[in-house]
């Protein structure tokens, strides 16, 4: 079949007797970046794969034993990997409702004729394009309890945000709904747009109430729109390790990306961390999967 | 009756506008006071109440770019007389300070820095924007078995957390002494942004009609040269928009940074927080690195501002 499409491909090019042929330009074009992609990302991994049955420790010279799926049952089983597993759950679910509130209802708002809407919209796109380590760097000294300008707008006195354990999670996740709920107001702004207006007019004549028109029109219409920004905030947050990382130590803002660079990195237990990054992997992977056919779905559209 | 509703609509324009505005200035006053910061004089960086109007100074960024330790006293009149003009410009807590009169001014870690974050953003941005475009031009154009499943793989690649990444990555950087060099990053960055220019290049690839080829082709160019004298050209916006974004993901990121390089190699996102240190750290000086570090990403945003809903779903979304 592949070679049918092949050469009726080439005998159709009139270019095919001068200079390169097509499937020859295609080849030309496709197979070094695949082969890129292959070399510094699928490689690694097999190597990495291998690495995760032994005791390796890349802080000695000692040789790596080989120890079976050992390290996958012991992770499997240990207590604080899965709370750090529940501490990201946890983040994921509080920053990615955050974001949909805060962004959606932001959208809402900008749906309608407001002077200067492509200023304001761009301004509130700033904070999702700065870097993220130094951004939880300046809200260190937002947060900070003795001279912070966060407790002093909201009266908090010397709070602690991030000197809390109970606290430091979800000042990390304001942070995080700071910076991304200008994506999910970007994304549903595309949606709410396309939205035809004689929907609008056809409910107002019927005299539907707004929370009618809402539920029945506005969201059914804009919801794969958001759903690709929820999914795609929910796979970034499950991966999330800058902002936890610079704006925090507590124990329990442990996000597993943090476990993970602790484990390979700090406590140097490679073979393990290897395993870890599997079962992360995988766990990645299967949301990347349900992201994609959304994509596919709302490019079909 | 018409009247009423009209007027009832107008009353929940205002409302929805100054909700706006509010929400607006809210996001915009952590950008505004790190910048602020950055002008502080060092005594009114961390007052309760907060200080919002003072003299800008320009000595944080003296501090930053020059190594120092910290000098309360006064300056005798001669030193001061023969520093150098911008040492003249330091000031702490509005007091004049001076090192000294003489000895070499010696950089501190920033200028570097900043540098290895030009040299690493700019070489795999150029490098991921190349190669992007040729795949995505060969994805747009020719047919293929298993389309989809290359492109699924090429998205998925982006998609793999870089701690995941990293840890392979290090021991094989190790191995043939990658590590800490800008090389090193290079190739980490250009593979990250890889995909993501490939999707975003085809989706403007595929919005430059084939007739314009075609034509070309019947005119005796060949292939070749009617991708780059008639594609190329066409896909100059959608080029610099990638780039860009390239860019931008380049420049902020952190973790392979933070795992990578250590001195010589080592971008500003991991250098700036760990200036913050023990004790009591400058914020003054902090807020000045963070302000040069943003600044660039603040002028694309403007420049990018009509692409960046494309960009940011993977060219899914066009507009």
């Amino acid at each position: 079949m592949a070679t049918v499409v092949m050469t009726s491909l080439d005998s159709k090019s009139r270019a095919a007797s001068r200079g390169l042929s097509d499937i020859k330009i295609r080849n030309l074009f496709i197979i070094p970046t695949i082969l890129f992609l292959i070399v510094f990302n699928i490689f690694p991994l097999i190597y990495s794969l291998g690495y995760s049955f032994t005791d390796f420790r890349a802080s000695t010279n000692a040789p790596a034993t080989f120890v079976g799926l050992q390290n996958y049952r012991e992770l499997l089983n240990d207590p604080f990997i899965w709370a750090n597993f529940a501490i990201t759950a946890k983040y994921v679910i509080v920053s990615v409702t955050g974001q949909v509130v805060v962004g959606f209802g932001t959208a809402m708002l900008l749906n309608r004729e407001i002077p200067f809407k492509g200023l304001i919209t761009t301004l509130l796109l700033l904070p999702m394009m700065l870097s993220m380590a130094v951004v939880g760097l300046f809200w260190k000294l937002l947060y900070d309890p003795s001279f912070g300008i966060i407790n002093y707008a909201l009266g908090l006195g010397s709070f602690e945000w991030l000197a809390n354990p109970d606290m430091a999670l979800y000042a990390v996740a304001i942070t995080d709904i700071w910076m991304w709920s200008p994506f999910v107001m970007l994304l549903s702004l595309a949606g709410l747009s396309a939205v035809p207006r004689h929907l609008y007019e056809a409910a107002a004549i019927d005299r539907a109430g707004p929370f009618y028109t809402f539920f029945r029109i506005t969201l059914p219409l804009v919801a794969p729109i958001l759903m690709i920004a929820i999914i795609f905030r929910t796979m970034e947050a499950f991966k999330t390790f800058d902002l936890a990382y610079i704006l925090t130590s507590q124990p329990t803002t442990e996000v597993i990306s943090i476990r993970l660079y602790k484990m390979a990195f700090q406590e140097w237990q490679t073979g393990r961390s290897c395993a870890l990054a599997y079962i992360v992997l995988i766990m990645v992977l299967a949301i990347t999967n349900i992201y994609v056919k959304y994509l596919n779905r709302v490019k079909e559209r | 009756m018409a009247a009423v509703q009209t007027r009832s609509e107008r009353a929940l324009n205002r409302v929805a506008i100054a909700a706006v505005l509010i929400i607006t200035l809210l996001f915009l006053a952590p950008i505004y006071w790190i910048t602020s910061t950055a002008f502080k004089p060092r005594n009114l960086a961390t007052t309760i109440p907060p200080t919002v109007i003072f003299e800008p100074e320009i000595s944080p960024f003296v501090k930053l770019f020059t190594k120092r330790s910290q000098l309360r006293a006064a300056p005798e009149p001669d030193d001061y007389a023969a520093a150098p003009w911008w040492e003249r410009l330091v000031f702490d807590g509005g007091e004049k300070v001076v090192r000294s009169g003489r000895g070499d001014v010696q950089l501190s870690g920033y200028p570097n820095r900043f540098m290895n974050s030009l040299i690493v953003a700019i070489t795999s941005t150029v490098l991921a924007v190349s190669m992007g475009t040729f795949t995505a031009y060969g994805f747009s154009r020719f047919k293929m078995k298993g389309e989809a499943d290359l492109l699924f793989f090429i998205l998925s690649t982006r998609m793999l957390p870089p701690v995941v990444v990293a840890i392979p990555m290090f021991l094989m950087y190790r191995a043939v002494g990658l590590n800490d060099t800008h090389w090193g990053l290079i190739i980490l960055y250009t593979a990250f942004n890889l995909s993501f220019s490939v999707w975003l290049m085809k989706g403007f690839i595929d919005e430059i009609p084939k007739e314009y080829e075609e034509a070309a082709l019947v005119d005796g160019y060949t292939r070749l040269e009617a991708f780059f004298k008639i594609v190329l050209p066409e896909a100059a916006t959608g080029i610099a928009a990638t780039a860009v974004f390239c860019f931008i993901t380049a420049w902020n990121e952190y973790a392979f940074a933070l795992i990578m390089t250590n001195r010589r190699a080592q971008t500003a996102p991991p250098f700036i927080p760990s200036q913050v240190g023990s004790g009591l750290p400058d914020w003054t000086v902090i807020a000045a690195g963070t302000f040069l570090f943003l600044l660039p990403v603040a002028i694309f945003t403007f420049l990018l501002r009509n692409h960046l809903l494309r960009g940011m779903s993977f060219g899914a979304i066009r507009k």
